[in-house]
């Protein structure tokens, strides 16, 4: 018997993204679509940048965990559109973001505050950061830099 | 509606893959060696959106071709010849201020280019546009800032802005210069006719250029042939012998 897209839905919310493993795959939005089609699984991922080099690393991780849960056929496949917006991050993703230190996107285009000690005293330090999907900020008040999840 | 052939397409398709190649690999040049972390850092993730872009494009070239064609294989087994990227991509990164304006003289085109393209009449085209104009969007924000920082900075790194300006500003035309493949594009709705694209250009360099107190260089000449492939500069051997080196020395090496 083919397990039901609910189901599957909810082995994917156990499989961690590899950049920021405290959320998963379907927190962060890439998984757009899960179909039987006869007895092969298709996943539909979507990459968050195009040139992010966790996207075959998520695919594989998404086969072993489903293989895991005993379906044999299945088949992971690209779909660039509609590209990838952080609009689709989960609020449970959000509320995980913050615990682990990271202050979630915000369409202002900066973080609300400091995910440490919520002040709102923080400067940017670049745009880019230690992945493609992170901007460097730092809090003037504990003094600690943060990663921010930049909007896009 | 004009139809465009499949030779034309797929030359239009590796003369956008090819730019963000090219362009893609001289900024990852600077991975352990820009000025500070952060500029290393944002460096580095503007090289990877680039070689990211780079796989949509030849991705989609490959398929258009029909011969089996990978983009890896596209873009580690051709020589300087068979590349189409425009000549300003491909020139070296002399210093940090150097390579910044050439970012920002090519990102402006960039986003131009793929706001226009993501009203595409090709599907895919259109899709790979909506996904780099995204990207570009902060390439842009960083490459404009940098050139307003360093421009207006110290008498010395103003002096080597105005040089790095001076020296780029005669590979701007390139980017807007038509032929056959383009207006074919422009025919059948594919692409932007790239004439049209020079005003908002302008509208974006222009104000950036004053305020850091930089001057745009007179006259119109400008460096031709890489887009074509009629002719590319010296400099873009140096660089495919670094970035083939593997499967040049290992052909058809994988893992
Ligand atoms: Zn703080």
């Amino acid at each position: 018997m083919k397990p039901a897209e609910a189901q599957i839905w909810d082995w994917l919310d156990a499989v961690p993204d590899p950049e920021i493993p405290v959320i998963s795959v379907v927190d962060l939005g890439i998984v757009r679509g899960v179909a039987w089609e006869g007895d092969t699984l298709e996943v539909a991922v979507t990459p968050t940048y195009s040139g992010c080099p966790a996207t075959s690393i998520i695919s594989l991780d998404i086969e072993t965990a489903l293989h895991d849960r005993g379906i044999k056929d299945v088949r992971v496949k690209t779909q660039i559109s509609p590209p990838w917006t952080t609009d689709w991050l989960s609020d449970k993703g959000r509320a995980k973001l913050i615990d682990y230190g990271i202050a979630p996107p915000r369409a202002a285009g900066g973080p609300e505050c400091c995910p440490r000690c919520k002040s709102t005293n923080v400067t940017r330090i670049s745009q880019f950061g230690s992945t493609p999907c992170k901007a460097q900020w730092r809090c003037a008040d504990c003094l600690e830099p943060f990663d921010y999840f930049k909007c896009i | 509606m004009a139809d465009v052939t499949q030779e034309q397409l797929f030359e239009f398709l590796c003369r956008m893959g090819d730019n963000t190649l090219v362009l893609g690999h001289r900024v990852s040049e600077w991975c352990g060696h820009a000025p500070v972390l952060e500029e290393d850092i944002a460096l580095a993730n503007t090289a990877l959106d680039l070689i990211g872009q780079t796989q949509m494009w030849l991705g989609l070239a490959g398929e258009v071709e029909g011969k089996g064609r990978t983009a890896d294989d596209i873009a580690m087994l051709r020589d300087v010849w068979d590349f189409r990227n425009v000549l300003l991509a491909e020139q070296p990164n002399g210093d940090f201020g150097q390579t910044m304006m050439r970012q920002f003289l090519f990102d402006a085109w960039h986003l131009a280019m793929l706001t226009a393209l993501t009203k595409s009449t090709h599907e895919q085209i259109a899709a790979i546009a909506a996904k780099a104009v995204k990207e570009v969007q902060y390439h842009v924000e960083r490459s404009g800032e940098t050139v307003i920082g360093l421009g207006d900075g110290t008498s010395e790194s103003h002096k080597r802005m105005q040089d790095a300006l001076d020296l780029l500003w005669p590979y701007v035309g390139e980017m807007f210069v038509s032929d056959a493949i383009d207006d074919a594009m422009a025919a059948a709705g594919i692409a932007p006719d790239l004439a049209d694209l020079r005003a908002q250009y302008d509208a974006h360099v222009t104000p950036v250029l004053a305020e850091a107190t930089l001057m745009i260089p007179e006259g119109g000449f400008a460096h031709k042939g890489g887009k074509t492939g009629f002719q590319h500069t010296e400099h873009l051997g140096h660089l495919l012998t670094q970035m083939q080196w593997l499967q040049r020395a290992y052909p058809g090496a994988t893992w």
